[in-house]
C-alpha cells in the first residue's frame, strides 16, 4: 500500500471544475512535488489532502485509510504553510507543543519532543521568543518544527520557501532535503518554482488548469516531457521551440533549419519512425540550450551531433556559461556555450547540436510526436 | 505618512504657516468654548451668571451647583439629583457593553473564519440592522418588553442595547478578523484544535485591540443613548441622559443654569474620561464603522 | 545536528485526537450555532419589527394597538398634518445645512492639519472630543450658549455692540438653524478625521510626480488630492445623512421641537405622536416614512459600493 494515493479526484466550486480528475500515487518515504503555474489547482489539491477543503468526487487515501471524510486532525498529517502561520501570541515552544497539548501528550514527553525538534532544527535558543521576534528563516524553521513534532505519516508543504530571499531559499531547500533523507517520512510539496521541483522531488506532478500534465521522476520529466507545456515549464533557461519542416534525408527524416541565409537539414536519430508521418509538414522542434554548444572536435562525426555556422544576435554571460542567441527559422534560439568559445554579436560562430535528446511536438495539439 | 507635506515646506512662506496655525488655534477655541462655558458656569453663583457673561470667569471656586446637581436637583417630580440615574446608567451600560462585545467577537469569528453557505448573506442581513432608524422598531419593542414584563427595567434596557448593538460589534470584529490570515486557523485545525479551542487559544489573544475598540464604542453609544432610555424606561429607572434632559427642562422656580451645567458635565464625564484615556481607540472605532457606512 | 532525530520507535505524538463522530459533527455545526441567536434576533427584532410597524401603520391604533385593517388612512392623516410637513421641511433644511457645513469644515480642517503641523495629535483630539459627548449634553450646553438672555447676545452687548440681537432659539423662523449650529459642532471633527485618514492614504509618489511636473500646491490639491477623496466624500455624506434622519436627542435637548413645533424633525414627530399623544397608528406611519427616507439614501450607496467591490 502506498503512502498516499489519489484516485480520480475532482473539485468544483459553484459549477467551475478546479480539478478535473487527478490520479497520483506515491510510496512510503517518497517526496512528491506538485508544480505548476498559479491557478493550476495544486494548492487546492494540497488542501484537499489536508482535509481543509472537501473532495467533490474521487478518493484520497493516506496509508491504508480513505480519508475523504476525516477531519484534518484525524488524518495523521502535518502541514507547513507559505506564511508559516505561527501562532503570534505563543512562544516558539508553545507553537511547537500546541498540537501535542491538544493530543494530551504528557507534559514531560512534550518537553522531550520539543527539545529533540529544537536540536534537529537548531532553534534551541529561540524557544522562548515570540514569532514576531524571529527572522524569516527562523520562522520557517519553527514552522517545520511544529510539523515534525507530531511525527505524522505525511508532511504537506505549501510553497514554504516563497517568502524567503533567494539565498536563504537555497539554504532551506537543502535543509528540507536533508531532513527528508534523515526522517524518511513521505512529503507532498507544492511549489511554482521548477528548480525547487527538480532538486527536491522523487516524483513530480506537473499541473496545469486542473489536470496533471505529467507525473514522473524529475529526470523523466526533464528529458521526456509529455507535451509542449511541460517541456517549456521545466528547465531554465527554457527549452527552445523552433517551428521547422520535416524532410526526408539520407534514408531517415530530419528538420530543415534556416539561419543567416544558410539552410541546414539535420537528420534526427531514430526519426524515421514517428517523424515519417509528418514529412513535408511543420512541427515544433524542441531542443534545450545546453544541447547547442560550441563545436567540440572529439564529438565530430558521431551521428547525433550536427554542426552549423550561425550569426550571433546577442550574448548574455552568466558566469559559468554564456547564453548565445542565434536566429533559426525566424526565432531567437538560446545556446549554452562555454565563455571562452562564445563569439561577439554581429559575428557568426560554429555551433554543435546534440539531437539525441531533441523532442518534437504537434503545433496544433501541442502534444509530443517524438 | 506626513511625507507628502515635504512639498508644502518648500513653497510655503512663513506668513502662510502663521495663518495656518492661527486658523487651527481659532478652531480649537471654537471647539473648546462650550466646554469652557459649561465648566465656568457650573462654578458660578446665579448672581454672577446674571451679572457677567458667557466668558467671564467665576469669582470664587464654588461647588454648590455640583453638589445640588448630584444630590438634590429636581428631575421632574423627584428632587434627588442625578446620583440615582448615574448608577442606573452604570447598571445597564456595563452588562450591555460586555454582552454585545462578546457576541460580536463570536459572530465575527464564525462569519470570517468559518464561512459557510449563506454566511455572507447573514452578515449582510445583520449590517442592515446598523442602518435602520430605530424609530421603526420602537412600537413593537415597547409591546414586546411589556408582554415579557421587562419594560422599565434594567434587564429590558440591556436587552434592547444588546440586540441593536450586536450588529455594530459584529461589524468591528469581522472587519478585524478578515485581516488575520486564514492559514492560522488552518494550521490550528491540523494541529487538532476545534472551533472553540481555536477561538480561545489563538484568535482571542490576538483580538485585544479590537476588543478595546468595541468596548469603547459600545460604552459611548449606550451611555449616550437617549431614545431607548426615554421610550423604554420611566420614573426612577431612567438613564442619566433622560434625567439630565428632565432636569434642564424642569420649570419649577428659578432657572439654575449653574446646576444645569454641572449636571451636563456629570452626564458627560464617563465618556469624556474614556475619550481622554483611550481616544486613539475611540477614533479607530468611529472610522472602522465608517468604512462600511 | 544529530542523526538519531525523530525516528523513535513509539510515536506517542501520533496518537489520534478524541475520535468521536459526534464531536466532529458538533464542531462542524458550532459556527452556525454561534451565529444563529444573532441571526434569529435580527430576523425578529429588525425585519419582523419593521413588518410589525408597517402593519400598525395600516391600522386605526391610538392608545393601544388595534389590528383592524384601515388602509392608508394614517398615511393620509400624516400628509394632511401640517406639523409633519414642517418636520419634513425642517429635515431638508437641517440635513442640507448640516451635511454641507460638516463636509466643508471637515475637509478644510483636514487639509490644514495635513500641513505637517506640530502637535497635530493634540489638535485633532480637541476637534474630535465633542463626538464622545451625548447629544443631550451638547444640546444642554448650546441651549445655554444660545440663550438670548445670558448667552452670546449678552456677550456681544458686553463688548459694546448693544444693538446686536441673536435670538434664533426662540424665533420660530430660525430655531432649526440652532440645531445645525450644535450638530455641526458635534460632528464636524469626525468628518475631519475621515478626510484626514483619506489624505494619509494617498500615495506620496503621485504628489511628487505632480510636483516634478511643475504643479503648484493649490493646483495639486484641486486637481489631484481632493478628487481622489471622492470615496471619503461619499461615505461621509452617507454617515451624515444617516445622523440627520435619526436626529432626535439634540432637538429634544436644545429646542424640544419648539417654539411651537417650528424645529420638529420626523424623529421628534414620531416620538411625540407614538408615545405622548397616543396616536400609535400615525406614529407607525411616520416611522415607516423615516425608514423610506433612509432607504432612499442608503440603497444607492450600497449599490454603488457593491459595484465598486465587484469591479475590484
Amino acid at each position: 500500500m502506498g503512502a498516499l494515493s489519489i484516485r480520480n479526484v475532482r473539485k468544483s466550486y459553484h459549477g467551475n471544475e478546479i480539478l478535473k480528475g487527478i490520479n497520483l500515487e506515491i510510496d512510503k518515504g517518497e517526496f512528491l512535488i506538485l508544480v505548476g503555474p498559479s491557478g493550476c489547482g495544486k494548492s487546492t489539491l494540497l488542501s484537499m489532502i489536508a482535509g481543509l477543503d472537501s473532495v467533490t468526487s474521487g478518493e484520497i487515501r493516506i496509508g491504508d485509510r480513505v480519508v475523504n471524510d476525516l477531519s484534518p486532525k484525524d488524518r495523521d498529517i502535518a502541514m507547513v504553510f507559505q506564511s508559516y502561520a505561527l501562532y503570534p501570541n505563543m512562544t516558539v515552544r508553545e507553537n511547537i507543543s500546541f498540537g501535542l497539548q491538544i493530543r494530551k501528550v504528557p507534559a514531560a514527553e512534550q518537553a522531550r519532543i520539543v527539545e529533540r525538534v529544537a536540536n534537529t532544527l537548531q532553534i534551541g535558543h529561540l524557544l522562548d521568543r515570540k514569532p514576531s521576534q524571529l527572522s524569516g528563516g527562523q520562522r520557517q524553521r519553527v514552522a517545520m518544527g511544529r510539523a515534525i513534532s507530531r511525527e505524522p505519516s505525511l508532511f504537506l508543504f505549501d510553497e514554504p520557501l516563497s517568502n524567503l530571499d533567494a539565498k536563504l531559499r537555497v539554504e532551506m531547500r537543502t535543509e528540507i532535503k536533508l531532513l527528508h533523507q534523515r526522517m524518511g517520512t513521505s512529503i507532498v510539496y507544492v511549489t511554482h518554482d521548477q528548480i525547487e521541483a527538480m532538486t527536491l522531488g522523487d516524483k513530480i506532478a506537473v499541473m496545469k488548469a486542473g489536470e496533471v500534465q505529467q507525473f514522473g521522476t524529475p529526470q523523466e520529466i526533464y528529458d521526456n516531457p509529455a507535451n509542449l507545456f511541460v517541456a517549456g515549464f521545466m528547465g531554465s533557461p527554457s527549452m527552445n521551440f523552433i517551428p521547422a519542416k520535416v524532410e526526408a534525408v539520407g534514408g531517415g527524416y530530419g528538420v530543415k533549419l534556416e539561419s543567416g541565409q544558410r539552410t541546414h537539414v539535420f537528420p534526427v536519430p531514430g526519426g524515421d519512425g514517428k517523424l515519417k508521418a509528418w514529412e513535408g509538414r511543420e512541427v515544433l522542434f524542441g531542443i534545450r540550450p545546453e544541447q547547442i554548444t560550441h563545436k567540440s572536435e572529439s564529438r565530430l562525426g558521431l551521428p547525433q551531433f550536427q554542426t552549423a555556422e550561425m550569426p550571433i544576435r546577442l550574448t548574455e554571460p552568466t558566469g559559468p556559461d554564456t547564453m548565445v542567441l542565434v536566429p533559426i527559422n525566424g526565432k531567437d534560439v538560446v545556446c549554452r556555450v562555454h565563455p571562452a568559445h562564445a563569439g561577439q554579436p554581429g559575428e557568426s560562430m560554429e555551433l554543435m547540436f546534440d539531437l539525441s535528446k531533441s523532442v518534437f511536438f504537434d503545433p496544433a495539439s501541442e502534444q509530443r510526436i517524438a | 505618512m506626513a511625507d507628502m507635506s515635504v512639498a508644502h515646506t518648500a513653497g510655503a512662506s512663513k506668513l502662510g504657516r502663521f495663518i495656518i496655525y492661527g486658523l487651527l488655534a481659532l478652531v480649537c477655541l471654537y471647539y473648546l468654548m462650550p466646554l469652557f462655558v459649561m465648566l465656568s458656569t457650573s462654578l458660578k453663583s446665579l448672581d454672577e451668571i446674571r451679572a457677567g457673561n458667557l466668558l467671564s470667569l467665576p469669582g470664587e471656586f464654588r461647588t454648590d451647583a455640583w453638589v445640588k446637581a448630584w444630590d438634590s436637583a429636581c428631575t421632574g417630580v423627584q428632587c434627588g439629583g442625578l446620583k440615582g440615574f448615574f448608577w442606573n446608567s452604570v447598571s445597564f451600560v456595563v452588562p450591555a457593553v460586555v454582552i454585545s462585545t462578546m457576541i460580536g467577537a463570536f459572530n465575527g469569528y464564525a462569519l470570517t473564519m468559518y464561512r459557510f453557505r449563506g454566511s455572507d448573506l447573514v452578515f449582510g442581513m445583520l449590517m442592515i440592522g446598523c442602518f435602520i432608524p430605530f424609530q421603526v422598531v420602537l412600537l413593537p419593542m415597547a409591546q414586546t418588553l411589556g408582554a415579557l414584563g421587562i419594560a422599565n427595567s434594567t434587564l429590558g434596557l440591556v436587552f434592547v442595547h444588546v440586540v441593536y448593538g450586536a450588529a455594530f460589534t459584529t461589524l468591528f470584529f469581522r472587519n478585524y478578523y478578515v485581516t488575520i490570515p486564514d492559514e492560522l486557523v488552518k494550521a490550528a485545525k491540523i494541529d487538532g484544535a476545534g472551533f472553540l479551542r481555536i477561538f480561545f487559544s489563538i484568535i482571542l489573544p490576538l483580538s485585544v485591540p479590537i476588543i478595546v475598540v468595541s468596548v469603547i464604542w459600545q460604552f459611548t453609544q449606550v451611555w449616550n443613548d437617549f431614545l431607548f432610555g426615554v421610550v423604554f424606561s420611566s420614573g426612577d429607572r431612567q438613564p442619566i441622559t433622560v434625567a439630565l434632559n428632565n432636569l434642564v427642562n424642569t420649570s419649577t422656580g428659578v432657572k439654575e443654569y449653574n446646576v444645569d451645567m454641572a449636571a451636563a458635565i456629570i452626564a458627560a464625564l464617563p465618556t469624556l474620561l474614556v475619550y481622554i484615556v483611550a481616544g486613539k481607540y475611540f477614533v479607530r472605532g468611529l472610522t472602522a464603522g465608517a468604512v462600511k457606512g | 545536528m544529530n542523526a538519531t532525530v525523530l525516528s523513535s520507535t513509539t510515536a506517542p505524538a501520533a496518537r489520534p485526537v478524541r475520535r468521536c463522530r459526534w464531536c466532529d459533527t458538533l464542531d462542524a455545526w458550532l459556527p452556525k450555532l454561534v451565529v444563529a441567536p444573532t441571526f434569529v434576533c435580527s430576523l425578529v427584532f429588525v425585519y419582523g419589527y419593521i413588518l410589525w410597524t408597517a402593519v400598525l401603520s395600516l391600522t386605526p391604533s391610538r392608545l393601544l394597538p388595534n389590528y383592524e385593517f384601515a388602509g392608508l388612512v394614517q398615511y393620509e392623516a400624516l400628509f394632511d398634518n401640517e406639523r409633519w410637513w414642517q418636520a419634513l421641511s425642517n429635515l431638508a433644511v437641517f440635513g442640507g445645512g448640516f451635511i454641507v457645513i460638516c463636509l466643508a469644515v471637515g475637509l478644510l480642517l483636514a487639509v490644514l492639519l495635513d500641513q505637517k503641523i506640530r502637535a497635530e495629535g493634540f489638535i485633532r483630539s480637541i476637534y474630535l472630543y465633542p463626538m464622545a459627548l451625548s447629544f443631550i449634553v451638547t444640546g444642554t450646553a448650546w441651549k445655554w450658549i444660545l440663550n438670548p438672555e445670558f448667552g452670546i447676545e449678552k456677550l456681544v452687548h458686553d463688548w459694546g455692540f448693544t444693538s446686536f440681537t441673536f435670538d434664533w432659539l426662540i424665533d420660530p423662523e430660525w430655531s432649526i438653524y440652532t440645531v445645525i449650529v450644535a450638530a455641526v459642532w458635534q460632528s464636524s471633527g469626525f468628518v475631519m478625521a475621515l478626510f484626514l485618514a483619506g489624505l494619509r492614504g494617498i500615495d506620496d509618489s503621485i504628489i511628487k510626480a505632480a510636483q516634478v511636473d511643475g504643479a503648484s500646491m493649490p493646483t495639486i490639491y484641486r486637481r489631484i488630492i481632493i478628487p481622489s477623496l471622492r470615496p471619503v466624500f461619499f461615505s461621509s455624506f452617507m454617515i451624515l445623512a444617516h445622523i440627520a434622519v435619526k436626529s432626535f436627542d439634540l432637538v429634544m435637548a436644545l429646542t424640544n421641537g419648539g417654539p411651537g413645533f417650528s424645529s420638529d424633525l420626523p424623529a421628534t414627530f414620531m416620538y411625540s405622536f407614538a408615545f405622548t399623544r397616543n396616536q400609535i397608528g400615525l406614529g407607525a406611519a411616520s416611522a415607516m416614512m423615516m425608514l423610506m427616507i433612509v432607504v432612499a439614501v442608503v440603497v444607492p450607496f450600497m449599490y454603488s459600493e457593491m459595484r465598486r467591490s465587484r469591479h475590484g
